[in-house]
């Protein structure tokens, strides 16, 4: 059965955030490197993606908690597989390496579940980050003009990522995290070239980030700009993550609802950080937030950002199974 | 149509035209092609000021901006990438989708490339067949952008009815079906031509364009159409009335007849109705192709036709027919005097005394006035134009009050108003003054460098029930002190407020409030000032409100103290080991080009405007956000922007009628630095010394490697045996402030009066701006190379520093008296110091020059006792004056 098929039917649970369970391991330098990397000149810590290669049982084990607690579809471990991503770790070289990787891993464990609960569906979703730049905006105050990234870099960049998450099995590609959507307008341009050349129609989903009370991106858009700007290519959803918790997110989910023909997505953070920068919401008190989307009916997909855990999706999970996904327009029409 | 899919465009903010849109205007001036000062500016590279116009473009209405770099002298795809990406950093111009224009694929593709949201591309069209029109449009598929087709094929643009059709629906059928472009995404352009240019061929030129159109709208599904209007008057060029009228009657037929956008220059454009009958008839005769003669016709009537200047815009005054009291309280809310006189009186008539018109409709209105400003519905600017109604009102009412000799109106409380001695500066009391009169308190204002012994005079002779003190150097916190406790000595005890841009609550609570039995507030925001004196004010609230406010400055006075004896400090000779080193050796100062003394004896305003920094002017009004994207705020933009529009306007006449006389006094010197003192040289000889300055050096505790400031750090010192420069500098655009200020005030202008203090304050900092400038890569001649844009200069990009005496790095006002005798300011230019040492006019800026690239700005912060001792010896003044100078900066 496709996603869409699916989609018509039931919600679908996204799992949460890979950062927290990766954190839990408090894998030191050697773990990054294992054997293959054990010369590499630069320090490794931090490179979670890596993991994909050195450790991919951590990951694998990570991607069976989600599944475990009711995820339907599980994002690859390539927020940062770009080249540009990778050049802070001297990694640019293996952006292909690492998707490929990330999404064989991710399909294996999810085919595990499927043999085993053949009527429930899962799904691979490509991962696909912001990268650490941005094209409409300028780093330095001073040189509004600049730009540390062009859009042809960025494209070739995605491109390496949108080939690797392919070859390697992903059955959806997410750009998600969208903070300037000039970088998520490359991302597109990007798969849809890979799309037309490998003849593969692979849906594609978005999820931009509200970076704060005032509504808009971190670019300035405005909800219903973000949408628009991104709106010439099929979609099979969009939606917003990361920033915000549940609660302040609502909003604005409910305006892109109202406004879109796309399935619609959200995974909010687990409430806002705390003075240490930790996410302190409960799985109860998140299950709580997120059921007021399937009241109000204005979600297809739900799942976790930052700070969310197993515990958190199991919950999400189980609420979702006891609402109906929202309608798309054409379908409303239709029926 | 039955039903068109909007066309969806979007900046940062969406833009969605559907069948209910009116015309949506396409901003046409940010186009090389079509503006020669674009052209001029974008050839010079001058992208802050190509941004203005853009940004003057979208505050004027258009909601689309056109961006055009086709040039043959011009890097089209660099200028393209450069200007949008600057657009991205302006988010009250970002927030109007771009159209990118070009007829140079790779432009246009340059501009895709940098622009987030989904703009418009002018255009594409069949012209080069139709593999390339099919290549082209698969890849704005792929950016995501609406496109603007003209009607032009392999054999040329469509000049009859026909072409056009055929060539639009050729054009519709391959997007449509080979590309699967969205149809609602499809803009036609279907050429619009001149008429009236004598040729029989162009006779049909608008008429088919008219036609083409509604064939478009009426058989291409979802399709938009647009045009560039100012084409068809093309042959009337100098006859801007005839063009006018011209455009106003095309753009009528054209818009009924499907057009649904274009480009219009809003400046070239009379309304429909407005058009003289006789003149639109013999226009439409011509744009409709009604008579054979037409053309004939029109140029024999546009030949009569004086330039007749455009008519007064129409205002919308229904509200005049509401009823009396409706309309006083409009008056009051949206600040329109014309009509109060009128409203008063009838008001007048219908009362038993004309002081009830005061007390009744009046007070009203302005009670509503005051309720929205306390619930954030309205801003400070609005208010002041509210008093100014208000007081025409009043003053139009008091011969009759005054006749009938009854008793003044019942005042909500009296407050005496002053600028301390000294302090010449009154803005803030100004408005604090008008928000007060606006709430029903009289005010009693003393104006500026008002001696204590005549305020405390005076508040006993009127009986006031607060008095408010306003102060903006650092000598008027001492003046402050010193008449609360003189109040306190005479045992009077009224309420004091405290406010100015150098007072603080810290400064009140600690060295204020404690020497007096009555309250003494710190009241900086003009807003908060109702609040305060009414609760001051009110028997029942009085007493507790006072305890409160005395407690609470209590708590702040300890943990102050706390805070600031937890900080420890260094001793003067430790701090002198641990000084900003620059490493003399490899640096030779450049010899200035022009040693000595300048004057400037009467400096072009106009000149001085680009260089004004408008942030601090907004903040002048209490409204807070940085310049330009304060004019989108969400919560002050609006007022802001009408506030900006009144100061653009009274800054062209300042400029236009030379309301200000801008001055300067300066000079480079020959200097070097001796220990913390600064010695200037008569000449490049230096042996003789003619003045010399005292720089104060920090002495707080420092971390390892974090050194004592001071600004003698900046200058070679004289045993270095390097040559060295200083500069030093006064201008003033004050003279001509008070005289208008004072015409204003006479016709109850407060608003006005407040307006040209603060612009000239703002251009007397521009003339700082731009005079340092000069300095910089000309007089002294040490940056000659630097190309800053005025965002740059304001955010003190440049090498070099020009710090002021009474500021952060140099607290010591007596410097002052140094430069003005260094300089002859006085003698030369007219500025004068006051006792205080506050600059005469206000509006005057004085300052040195240190040029060497590493020089910065720092805060002295506080300084010891022996700091205090070593500095009157070099002064030659008693430790007790030298005590009095520099009070704030003691750490005790």
């Amino acid at each position: 059965m496709s996603i869409q098929k699916d989609l018509e039917k039931r919600l679908l649970v996204l799992d949460g955030a890979m950062g927290t369970m990766i954190q839990n391991h408090q894998l030191e330098e050697a773990d990054f490197r294992a054997k293959r990397f054990e010369s590499h000149p630069c320090s490794l810590k931090g490179n979670n993606d890596l993991l994909s290669i050195t450790q991919p049982e951590i990951i694998k084990g990570i991607h069976r908690a989600y599944l475990e607690a009711g995820a339907d579809l599980v994002e690859t471990n390539t927020f940062s597989s770009t080249s540009i991503g990778m050049a802070d770790y001297q990694m640019e070289d293996l952006a292909y390496e690492l998707n490929y990787e990330s999404a064989k891993i991710a399909k294996e464990v999810t085919q595990e579940y499927i043999s085993k609960t053949p009527l429930q569906k899962r799904y691979v979703a490509g991962s696909i980050g912001p990268t650490n730049k941005t094209a409409s905006m300028s780093p330095d105050v001073n040189d509004p003009g600049f730009r540390a990234v062009t859009f042809d870099e960025l494209v070739h960049a995605y491109r390496e990522q949108v080939l690797g998450l392919i070859d390697g099995g992903a059955d959806v590609l997410l750009v998600e995290t969208i903070f300037d959507t000039l970088n998520a307008k490359a991302a597109l341009f990007a798969i849809d070239s890979v799309k037309t050349e490998k003849q593969v129609d692979i849906p594609i989903m978005i999820s931009g980030t509200i970076t704060d009370a005032s509504g808009r991106t971190l670019s300035g858009q405005t909800v219903e700009a973000f949408r628009i700007s991104l709106s010439h290519l099929p979609i099979l959803s969009i939606g917003f993550n990361c920033a915000l918790g549940a609660d302040q997110l609502l909003p604005y989910v409910k305006r892109l609802s109202n406004q879109s023909d796309a399935y619609i997505s959200a995974h909010p953070n687990a409430g806002l950080p705390n003075a240490f920068g930790e996410y302190d919401q409960t799985p109860e008190e998140m299950q709580e937030l997120i059921e007021e989307y399937l009241k109000q009916n204005v979600v297809n997909i739900i799942g976790g950002c930052c700070g969310t855990t197993p515990d958190h999706i199991r919950l999400i999970a189980e609420i979702a199974k006891k609402y109906k996904p929202r309608k798309r327009k054409a379908e409303e029409n239709a029926s | 149509m039955l039903h068109k899919k909007p066309l969806l465009l979007s900046g940062l903010e969406p833009l969605a035209i559907t069948k209910d849109t009116n015309f949506v205007n396409i901003g046409e001036r940010t186009n090389v092609t079509g503006s020669r000062k674009f052209l001029r500016l974008i050839e010079n590279q001058q992208y802050d000021q190509a941004l203005d116009i853009a940004r003057e473009q979208v505050l004027g209405g258009a909601q689309i901006i056109d961006i055009n770099m086709d040039e043959g002298m011009i890097d089209g795809v660099a200028a393209m990438t450069t200007f949008l990406n600057l657009i991205a950093a302006e988010p009250d111009i970002a927030r109007v989708p771009v159209m990118i224009d070009s007829s140079k694929w790779e432009i246009i593709q340059a501009g895709l490339k940098v622009v987030q949201g989904k703009c418009v591309v002018n255009s594409i069209s069949l012209k080069e067949g139709e593999e390339n029109f099919i290549q082209q449009a698969q890849t704005l598929k792929k950016y995501g952008a609406a496109v603007i087709v003209m009607a032009f094929d392999e054999d040329g643009q469509a000049d009859t009815l026909e072409r056009r059709i055929q060539i639009c629906e050729r054009s519709y059928k391959v997007l449509v079906e080979k590309v699967h472009f969205p149809p609602e995404d499809i803009i036609f352009d279907p050429n619009i031509f001149p008429v009236a240019t004598g040729m029989e061929e162009h006779r049909k030129n608008a008429l088919d364009f008219f036609k083409a159109t509604k064939w478009i709208r009426e058989n291409l599904p979802h399709a938009s159409v647009s045009g560039g209007v100012s084409n068809v008057s093309f042959s009337f060029r100098g006859n801007n009335t005839v063009r006018e009228a011209m455009h106003a009657s095309f753009l009528y037929h054209a818009i009924q007849h499907g057009m649904n956008m274009g480009i219009v220059n809003p400046t070239l454009l009379e309304v429909y109705d407005e058009v003289p009958k006789e003149l639109m008839e013999y226009v439409e005769d011509v744009l409709l192709d009604r008579r054979e003669d037409a053309t004939e016709r029109l140029l024999e009537y546009a030949e009569t036709l004086v330039n007749a200047s455009k008519g007064v815009k129409k205002v919308d005054d229904a509200w005049r027919n509401e009823d009396l009291k409706s309309r006083i309280t409009h008056s009051l809310i949206k600040g329109i005097d014309a009509y109060i006189e009128e409203d008063t009186e009838e008001a007048r008539l219908l009362a038993e005394k004309p002081i009830h018109v005061i007390e009744g409709p009046l007070m009203d209105g302005m009670n509503v006035v005051g309720d929205l400003f306390g619930e954030g519905k309205m801003f400070l600017p609005q208010v002041v134009k509210s008093a100014r109604v208000m007081k025409k009102a009043v003053a139009y009412l008091q011969p009759f009050i005054e006749a009938e000799k009854t008793d003044s109106t019942q005042y909500a409380g009296k407050i005496l108003m002053a600028t301390v001695k000294g302090d010449v500066h009154d803005i803030g009391k100004n408005i604090v003054s008008v928000v007060l009169a606006c709430n029903n308190y009289e005010i009693v204002d003393l104006g500026v460098m008002v001696p204590p012994e005549i305020i405390i005079q005076r508040a006993l002779e009127e009986q006031v029930d607060v008095i408010g003190l306003s102060g903006l150097i650092t000598p008027s916190l001492d003046e402050m002190v010193y008449l609360t406790k003189e109040l306190d000595r005479q045992k009077i005890q009224i309420p004091v407020l405290i406010g100015g841009a150098t007072t603080s609550k810290a400064h009140t609570a600690v060295k204020i409030a404690p020497h007096s039995k009555a309250p003494v507030i710190h009241v900086n925001d003009a807003s908060r000032a109702v609040g305060v004196v009414s609760n001051l004010l009110q028997e029942d609230k009085k007493e507790a409100y006072t305890l409160k406010i005395r407690e609470e400055y209590e708590v702040f006075k300890i943990k102050f103290l706390e805070r600031t004896s937890a900080k420890s400090y260094v001793s003067l000779e430790e701090a002198q080991k641990n000084v900003f080193s620059i490493d003399w050796n490899s640096f030779d100062a450049k010899e200035p080009n022009q040693l000595g003394m300048h004057s400037i004896e009467n400096q072009s305003l106009a000149e001085l405007v680009p260089y004004i920094d408008w942030s601090p002017f907004f903040r002048s009004w209490d409204l807070h956000g940085k310049y330009p994207e304060i004019l989108k705020d969400e919560v002050v933009g609006e007022q802001a922007q009408s506030l900006f529009q009144d100061a653009q306007q009274m800054l062209d006449q300042i400029v236009n009628e030379e309301w200000l006389t801008a001055k300067a006094r300066f000079g480079i010197f020959p200097a070097n630095a001796v220990g913390d003192d600064i010695e200037i040289y008569k000449t490049e000889a230096r042996s003789e010394v003619s003045a010399c300055w005292l720089t104060l050096r920090q002495q707080l505790k420092k971390r390892s490697g974090h050194p004592n400031h001071a600004l003698a750090d900046f200058v070679a010192p004289k045993a270095s045996g390097k040559k060295d420069y200083v500069g030093a500098f006064c201008v003033t655009t004050g003279f001509g402030t008070d005289e208008k200020a004072k015409a204003f005030e006479a016709e109850n202008d407060d608003y006005s009066s407040i307006m040209i203090k603060a612009l000239a304050d703002r251009l007397a900092e521009a003339f700082a701006e731009y005079l340092h400038e000069r300095v910089r890569t000309h007089y002294w001649g040490y940056a000659a190379e630097e190309v800053f844009s005025k965002e740059e200069l304001i955010g003190e990009q440049y090498k070099g520093i020009r710090p002021a005496p009474g500021y952060p790095a140099c607290p010591d006002h007596l410097e002052k008296k140094t430069l003005w005798k260094l300089l002859d300011v006085e003698e030369t230019i007219g500025v004068k110091l006051t006792e205080s040492l506050a600059m005469w006019p206000a509006s005057s800026v004085s300052g040195y020059y240190f040029a060497h690239p590493e020089a910065h700005y720092f805060g002295l912060g506080k300084i010891k006792l022996d700091q205090l001792i070593s500095y009157s010896d070099r002064r030659g003044i008693t430790l007790d004056e030298a005590r009095k100078w520099l009070n704030p900066n003691l750490a005790e």
